[in-house]
């Protein structure tokens, strides 16, 4: 066993990069090793697109609206949605990972680390965005079959906005996670946060038919980031760029990141006034 | 080597949960290739001290410098020539030894190729090397822990810190843990900070720190701390300077 000394080692943006790819490696192996995660992240938005799109197919009517110019069936409406919504889990999830990460000790080891530590949160958040972006990409393979065909390079510009997306996500469910204790008060968060955002946004609806219905809730899904971020997949889908989408996703991830990243400092975050697992003494 | 500075220095470190102080002006050091025990019962504020130390949380009064280098001002160096063994486990159990230690590395910014190298001499040093490829799920508690200490070695630390290493071990793997952070001062020269509430893992040439309820009660060596309160063993020594009623059948 060697331990000689050794002077601190300058931290080159070589080594940055070998953090990163360690860390992004890692949720990699973690999502490998959790075959049931993959299959379950699939297997919801196929049962909204087969079961509960057949269903509403004649339910609901369209009118030609952007970046559509034609009629399109409810399946391709949604099919942005449930892009999004498959983000959505997966950012809920790599939160739900880092609390678990904080109970079994694994989130001390990252945060020993001797990178910054917003570098090292944003490395979780960025290794949490390509496994959900690895994901939309494997049901888009399978709703190809269902007749969900957006141009062929729809698939190449919507990666940006599924990266973007995807770090907001990612950044709202680190942020949340900070909050919870403990793993048992996640499902509640779930609750309150997945279905009210998924529901109160475009995804299933678009805005104009919920403003017939009820003002109200048309401004509540107006506020909300989620129905800016299906749009902004739904234009980029089709090679377009909704410019309102992407300023409201592109300044929720940013809030949303500094949020995380100030709960996760010690000197200033939550962990500090609540105490951390482990260190009750 | 008369500049040398302290392994870890502590120096006026006090630290509050809301309204209850956990830790009154805690000072002290250990100095450069000693084995030092951190002792004192649950809820001494040991496990503070190390959420202090690994920068779990901010240290609001007082200075803790790892190998001279301020925890708070320059934390990328201190931390980089600090290791550290958590009372809890941290391996992750759902990925093998190697990887554990591969993510490890990577998190210290060490490569791949130089990851496995070290992983390699570091696991046969605890006759651990043909499990590199097993989940860390595989491994006893005795095994996990030894992976553990080796894994806190892989950046190549100069000061070891420890919080209850030995807590849920039966009595051999508890020696082979002692034995082997015995082992690093010896050989390799690493200084150690060891916490425990066990006086049985000290010897008499340790230097010791007694913490009781987030006070610092005495500092030196055992064998001193002996004499000093006249004890006959160490367990008494601690009953003598804690307070004999603090200790009732607390431990």
């Amino acid at each position: 066993m060697t331990t000689e000394a050794s002077a601190p080692r300058r931290l080159t943006f070589g080594a940055y990069l070998v953090c990163l790819q360690g860390v992004i490696w890692r949720e990699g192996l973690r999502f490998l090793h959790q075959r049931e995660r993959f299959v379950s992240a699939l297997v919801r938005p196929l049962v909204w697109l087969f079961i509960f799109a057949a269903g509403f197919r004649q339910t609901l009517g369209f009118s030609i609206i952007p970046p559509y110019d034609t009629y399109i069936l409810y399946e391709v409406y949604i099919t942005p949605g449930l892009m999004a919504m498959i983000q959505l889990f997966n950012g809920m999830q790599s939160s739900l990972s880092m609390v678990y990460d904080r109970e079994m000790g694994n989130m001390r080891v990252l945060l020993l680390s001797p990178f910054p530590r917003a570098f090292l949160l944003f490395g979780k958040l960025i290794a949490g965005t390509l496994v959900s972006v690895l994901q939309v990409y494997a049901y888009l393979a399978i709703a190809w079959f269902w007749d969900i065909q957006p141009p062929p390079f729809g698939y190449l510009t919507v990666l940006p906005a599924l990266l973007l997306v995807g770090l907001m996500l990612g950044a709202l469910g680190m942020l949340l996670s900070s909050l919870v204790k403990q793993l048992e008060n996640f499902s509640g968060i779930m609750n309150f946060v997945i279905f009210p955002m998924f529901f109160a946004s475009s995804a299933l609806y678009p805005l104009w038919r919920v403003q017939e219905g009820s003002p109200a809730l048309y401004y509540v899904c107006q506020a909300n980031p989620f129905t800016h971020a299906v749009e902004l997949i739904r234009f980029a889908l089709y090679g377009q760029i909704n410019w309102v989408a992407l300023a409201v996703t592109g300044a929720c991830a940013f809030v949303f990141m500094a949020g995380a990243i100030l709960a996760y400092d010690p000197s200033r975050g939550l962990m500090a006034l609540r105490g951390a697992p482990g260190a009750g003494n | 080597m008369s500049e040398t500075p302290p392994a870890l220095e502590i120096s006026g470190v006090s630290h509050f949960y809301g309204a209850r102080q956990a830790l009154d002006d805690v000072s002290f050091s250990v100095a450069s290739g000693a084995f030092c025990v951190l002792l004192g019962l649950n809820g001494a504020g040991k496990s503070t001290l190390f959420s202090l130390i690994t920068r779990l949380f901010a240290l609001r009064q007082g200075a803790i410098k790892v190998l001279g280098r301020d925890l708070s001002q320059d934390p990328g160096a201190a931390l980089s020539a600090l290791g550290v063994v958590f009372q809890s486990r941290t391996l992750d159990l759902e990925l093998s030894v190697a990887q554990n230690f591969y993510y490890h590395a990577a998190l210290h910014g060490i490569g791949r190729k130089e990851a496995a190298r070290r992983t390699a001499d570091l696991l046969a040093a605890v006759n651990l090397a043909d499990r590199a490829k097993d989940k860390v799920r595989a491994l006893s508690g005795g095994q996990m822990r030894r992976v553990e200490i080796v894994r806190a070695l892989l950046h190549r630390p100069r000061l070891l810190v420890l919080d209850e290493p030995t807590v849920g071990l039966d009595i051999g793997a508890r020696a082979d843990i002692l034995k082997l952070a015995r082992g690093l001062v010896a050989r390799e020269g690493v200084s150690v900070l060891w916490a425990t509430h066990l006086t049985d893992e000290i010897d008499p040439g340790d230097d010791v720190v007694v913490l009781h309820k987030g006070r610092l009660r005495a500092q030196g060596k055992a064998a001193e701390l002996r004499e000093k309160t006249g004890a006959a063993d160490m367990r008494a020594a601690f009953v003598a300077l804690i307070g004999a009623d603090e200790a009732g059948g607390a431990w």
